[in-house]
C-alpha cells in the first residue's frame, strides 16, 4: 500500500513564506507565553545557580569554620543557628548548593554520556551489540538501585569520584532505554538510510542525523533524571555513605541535625533547622519538574484541553 | 453516470459556508463561502489538490469539524435541520445512523481487537434501528452485495485477517448498515493497488445505487471520480472553481485550473532506443531471512534511458532497489554496474561506487532530516564525495538549486518550511549533488498532487536530457510510466513478468498479469468502469 503523508502541506505551494525568527527571538516568544509554574521554576533554578556560583561571597562564614558554640539557636549572628560541632548552618546551606547540585549535575551529565551514546549505538546496530547492552541493562535494572549503590559504595569506598561514577552508571541504564527507544523510531527514517547509502560513518549518523531529532525527549529526561540523581545523592549522604564531612551537603545536614526535631516542642525554630536543607532539596526538585513539564508540553505538542 | 430514478428531493444544502482552522497562533480560512446542494440518491465528487479543503468540506457536510477548526459562517441544512446550529450531542443523533463516513485508511480506522461484524453493526444496534440478529443478517447481505468472499463468515474475522481492499469494503458495509441518507467517502481507494481499487470502486458504486443513497466522494484522482460521481465540484484553496455534471465536466471544463488538472495525464515521453546497459541484474535471488522476495530477477538498464519497474505492493520492486543499492545483499546472482560486478554488501563498495548510484525516495518528508537546512542537505554530498568547501560549495549549491528551479533563498530553509513538491525537488538536488550516473526513483511522485507530479516528472526528464542520467523508476502508476519511461519491467510476486520497450509492453498481446494491471488503470471515460466490469468475469478476491 502507498500511504499519502498526513503532514503534507500546501502552504509552500502558493508561495507563502514563513516568517523567519532567530533562535533568541523564538525563545523570548516562548518565554512570554510560558505558564506561571514554569516561570517560578526558572526563577528558583537561577537562584540556586547564583547561590552555588557565588557561595564564598554570599556565605557569612567559611564552609567548615567551627565556632565554640554548638547547637546555637537562631540569632542575628547565626541566622539559622549552628550545628552539632558549631558550624554556621546558613553558610553550610549556601556551600551545600555548590556541592550537592554540582555533583548531581556532573553525575547526570556522565549518565547521559554513557547511556545516550550506548543507546544510540544499540539502536543503529540492532543486532549483537543491541542484545548484549540491552540484557546487561535489564540485569542492572533488576537490582534496586539505592541498595545496589550502597553495596558498591561500601566495596569501593565512599569518595566523591566513586559516588559520581556509581550513580552515573546505575542511572545510565534508564537513559539507555529511553535513548534506544526514541532512536529506534528515527533510525528507520529514509534520511538515515540515505546517509548510510552515502557511506557515512556511525559517528556522523549518531551525531548529525539522529541526535538532533531525539533531543527534546532527552532534554526533558535530563531534568527528571537530575532530580532522581540529586535525591539519590541526598539519600546516600543521609545514610552516611554519600558526600563525606567536612564537605557541606544537604543530605548529611539533615542527618546531622535530625535530633533537633525533637526540640520543636520547646523552640519551633530549632525543630525547623533540620528541615531547611530538606526543603532546599524539595524546592529544587519541584522547580525542575515545573520547567520540564512546560518543556515537554511544548515539544510534544500536547494541549491541556 | 447510470440512470437514477428519484433525484428530486434536496437532501443537503450548504450555503455560504466558511470554516477556519487554527495554526501558527492565528485563524486561517480553510473554506471561504461554499454552496453545495445534494439531492437524494446523488453522488457528488469533490476534487482538488491537498489543502483545497475538500476533506474539511466533506466532513462539514456531516456538521463535523476537525479539532482546531470552527464554522464561522453559513448554514448546513440536512433534511430541514441546520447542523451548524446544533450542539455535538444533538448532531450525534445523525452521525453514524443517518449520515456515515468511510475513511481513507481502513486499516487505521478499525479496532484491531474486535470482530468485523461487531464493528459493522455497532452503531445500528446501539441506535436501536435493528436488533442484533437482524443487523448481523443484514451485514452478511451487505458483504454479499459488496462482493466479499464467504459473506456468511467473513464477519467473524479480525481486521488483520483480511486484505486492505476487503477491509475497505467492510468499512463501506459498516457505513451502509444503518441505511444512511448520506455517505461521505474520503479518498477510500487512495491507499489501494490499482487491481484492488477496481473491485472496491465497483462494489461501492453498486451499493450506493442499490439503496439510492446520496454520497459525497472526496478524491484527488480524476479518473476515479469520473466513475463514481453524477456531479463533480472542483475546489481550490477553499473556493469553488466550478461544478458541473460529470460528463459535461470531463468533456468541456470551463476554468483554466480545471483544464490544467485534466491535461496532466496526457504527458508522454517519446521513447529512446536502447544503447549499452549501464546496470544489469543477473539471476538475482534475495529476501529477508527465510522469506524469499526476489526470484531469479534479470533486469537490464540501458545507458541514458529510463526503465520503469511496475507492479503492485509486494511484487518485489522496492526490494530490487535495495539489492542494487547494497542495503540488502543478494543471496545469489550478480549486479553489474558499468561492466563490473558490484560487491553485494554496501560496506564493501568503494566511495566512488556509492557516489555513482543515488536514490530518491517516495516520501520526501522522511527522506530529509527535519533538523537540517536545505544548505546542509544538499551540501553534505558535495563535501563528502567531492571535498567541496566554503564558497565553492555555496556556488555549487546555488547552481543545483537553479537546476531544480528554486532560487538561492531556499538555502536557509528547513524541510518543514517547504511544500511537498519543493521537498521532492530538494531530494533530487541532493541526488544530483553526488554527480551520479544512475538514479533510483522509488515512487517519487505517488505522494504528490497531480499538477505537482507533472512538474517533478518534467524536471526529471529535462535533467536526463541535460546530464545524460539513467533512471530506474519504480512506480505502480501506469500514467507515470507513460510520462517518463523508455523501457518497462512488469513485476509480480518477485518475478519479472514482462520486460521490454514501452511500446512493446503496452501493445497486446500481454501476459495475463500485465493485462490485468493495464486494464485496471482508471481512465477518464465515465463509462470505463461499467464496460470493464461487463468484460471481466465476475471474481471475488
Amino acid at each position: 500500500m502507498t500511504d499519502i503523508p498526513k503532514s503534507y502541506s500546501a502552504t509552500g505551494e502558493i508561495g507563502a513564506t514563513l516568517q523567519k525568527r532567530s533562535l533568541w527571538a523564538r525563545f523570548l516568544l516562548d518565554l512570554k507565553k510560558s505558564p506561571y509554574t514554569a516561570r517560578f521554576g526558572m526563577v528558583v533554578i537561577f537562584f540556586y545557580i547564583f547561590v552555588a556560583l557565588f557561595a564564598p561571597w554570599l556565605a557569612p562564614y567559611g564552609e567548615s569554620q567551627v565556632f565554640p558554640a554548638p547547637y546555637e539557636p537562631w540569632s542575628k549572628e547565626f541566622v539559622f543557628g549552628t550545628d552539632q560541632i558549631g558550624r554556621d548552618i546558613l553558610s553550610r546551606m549556601i556551600y551545600g548548593a555548590r556541592n550537592t547540585v554540582g555533583i548531581a549535575v556532573a553525575t547526570t551529565f556522565l549518565a547521559f554520556l554513557i547511556g545516550g551514546s550506548l543507546g544510540l549505538a544499540a539502536a543503529i546496530n540492532r543486532s549483537w551489540l543491541d542484545q548484549i547492552l540491552s540484557r546487561l541493562v535489564d540485569v542492572l535494572m533488576a537490582i534496586p538501585s539505592l541498595i545496589f549503590a550502597l553495596v558498591l559504595l561500601s566495596i569501593f569506598g565512599s569518595n566523591i569520584t566513586n559516588l559520581v561514577l556509581i550513580i552515573a552508571v546505575l542511572d545510565s541504564t534508564r537513559v539507555f532505554r529511553l535513548t534506544r527507544a526514541v532512536a529506534l523510531n528515527v533510525v528507520v527514517m529514509d534520511y538515515v538510510e540515505a546517509a548510510r547509502l552515502r557511506g557515512e560513518g556511525i559517528g556522523w549518523i549518531m551525531r548529525r542525523e539522529i541526535l538532533p531529532n531525539i533531543l527534546p525527549p532527552l532534554i526533558a529526561e535530563f531534568g527528571l533524571r537530575f532530580c532522581f540523581v540529586f535525591l539519590t545523592i541526598a539519600a546516600l549522604s543521609f545514610l552516611g555513605v554519600g558526600i563525606q564531612p567536612p564537605t557541606a551537603d544537604w543530605g548529611s545536614m539533615v542527618r546531622d541535625n535530625a535530633s533537633l526535631i525533637m526540640f520543636a516542642q520547646y523552640d519551633l525554630r530549632a525543630g525547623l533547622t533540620p528541615l531547611l536543607p530538606a526543603a532546599a532539596i524539595a524546592l529544587l526538585t519541584v522547580a525542575i519538574n515545573f520547567v520540564v513539564d512546560w518543556f515537554l508540553q511544548k515539544t510534544s505538542g500536547l494541549k491541556d484541553e | 453516470m447510470s440512470s437514477k430514478t428519484k433525484k428530486s428531493d434536496v437532501l443537503l444544502s450548504i450555503k455560504g459556508l466558511k470554516i477556519q482552522g487554527f495554526s501558527d497562533e492565528k485563524w486561517h480560512d480553510i473554506i471561504n463561502g461554499i454552496d453545495l446542494t445534494l439531492h437524494t440518491g446523488e453522488v457528488l465528487g469533490l476534487i482538488g489538490e491537498s489543502g483545497a479543503g475538500k476533506s474539511t468540506l466533506g466532513l462539514a457536510a456531516m456538521g463535523y469539524t476537525q479539532p482546531g477548526c470552527r464554522i464561522t459562517e453559513g448554514e448546513i441544512i440536512f433534511d430541514g435541520v441546520d447542523l451548524a446550529k446544533l450542539t455535538d450531542g444533538e448532531k450525534r443523533k445523525f452521525w453514524g445512523t443517518r449520515m456515515t463516513y468511510v475513511a481513507q485508511s481502513a486499516a487505521a480506522a478499525f479496532n484491531p481487537a474486535r470482530r468485523l461484524i461487531v464493528q459493522t453493526t455497532a452503531s445500528t444496534i446501539r441506535s436501536g434501528i435493528k436488533d442484533q440478529s437482524s443487523a448481523y443478517e443484514d451485514a452478511q447481505q451487505l458483504y454479499d452485495v459488496l462482493n466479499l468472499p464467504d459473506p456468511e463468515n467473513i464477519g467473524e474475522r479480525y481486521p488483520h485477517q483480511v486484505s486492505g481492499g476487503q477491509l475497505q469494503r467492510v468499512m463501506t458495509a459498516m457505513a451502509m448498515s444503518p441505511r444512511p441518507d448520506l455517505l461521505v467517502f474520503d479518498e477510500p481507494t487512495t491507499a489501494l493497488d490499482v487491481t484492488t481499487q477496481v473491485e472496491v470502486l465497483a462494489s461501492m458504486r453498486s451499493i450506493v445505487e442499490e439503496f439510492n443513497t446520496a454520497a459525497i466522494y472526496i478524491t484527488h484522482d480524476l479518473a476515479v471520480v469520473a466513475q463514481m460521481a453524477d456531479v463533480i465540484k472542483v475546489l481550490r484553496y477553499g473556493n469553488e472553481v466550478e461544478e458541473a455534471p460529470t460528463r459535461q465536466m470531463l468533456s468541456a471544463p470551463q476554468q483554466e485550473y480545471t483544464k490544467s488538472l485534466w491535461s496532466v495525464r496526457s504527458l508522454e515521453k517519446s521513447q529512446q532506443v536502447a544503447k549499452d546497459s549501464v546496470l544489469s541484474l543477473k539471476g538475482i535471488n534475495a529476501g529477508y531471512g527465510a522469506a524469499k522476495v526476489l526470484n531469479s530477477v534479470n533486469i537490464e538498464v540501458p545507458k541514458g534511458s529510463t526503465v520503469a519497474v511496475v507492479g503492485e505492493s509486494g511484487s518485489g520492486k522496492s526490494t530490487a532497489a535495495r539489492v542494487i543499492t547494497g542495503l540488502l545483499p543478494q543471496m545469489s546472482g550478480s549486479v553489474q554496474f558499468n561492466g563490473e560486478d558490484l560487491p553485494p554488501a554496501l560496506a564493501n563498495r568503494s566511495k566512488d561506487q556509492k557516489r555513482r548510484i543515488q536514490m530518491i525516495y517516495q516520501m520526501a518528508d522522511t527522506a530529509m532530516n527535519p533538523r537540517q537546512t536545505v544548505r546542509e542537505i544538499i551540501g553534505r554530498p558535495l563535501e563528502f564525495y567531492l571535498g567541496m568547501r566554503g564558497s565553492e560549495k555555496t556556488k555549487r549549491i546555488t547552481d543545483l538549486l537553479e537546476m531544480i528551479e528554486l532560487d538561492a533563498s531556499f538555502m536557509q530553509r528547513l524541510p518543514g518550511e517547504l511544500s511537498g513538491g519543493q521537498k521532492q525537488r530538494i531530494c533530487i538536488a541532493r541526488a544530483l549533488a553526488a554527480e551520479p550516473d544512475f538514479i533510483i526513483c522509488d515512487e517519487v511522485t505517488s505522494a504528490l498532487d497531480q499538477i505537482v507530479q507533472e512538474g517533478i516528472l518534467k524536471l526529471l526528464l529535462r535533467l536526463q536530457e541535460e546530464l545524460g542520467l539513467t533512471y530506474l523508476f519504480i512506480t505502480h502508476d501506469i500514467s507515470t510510466v507513460n510520462a517518463i519511461a523508455d523501457q518497462v519491467v512488469v513485476m509480480n510476486q518477485g518475478e519479472v513478468v514482462e520486460q521490454g520497450l514501452k511500446t512493446e509492453v503496452f501493445q497486446p498481446p500481454h501476459p495475463e498479469y500485465t493485462e490485468l494491471l493495464l486494464s485496471s488503470v482508471p481512465e477518464m471515460d465515465p463509462d470505463w468502469l461499467t464496460n470493464l466490469i461487463a468484460k471481466r468475469p465476475q471474481q471475488s478476491s
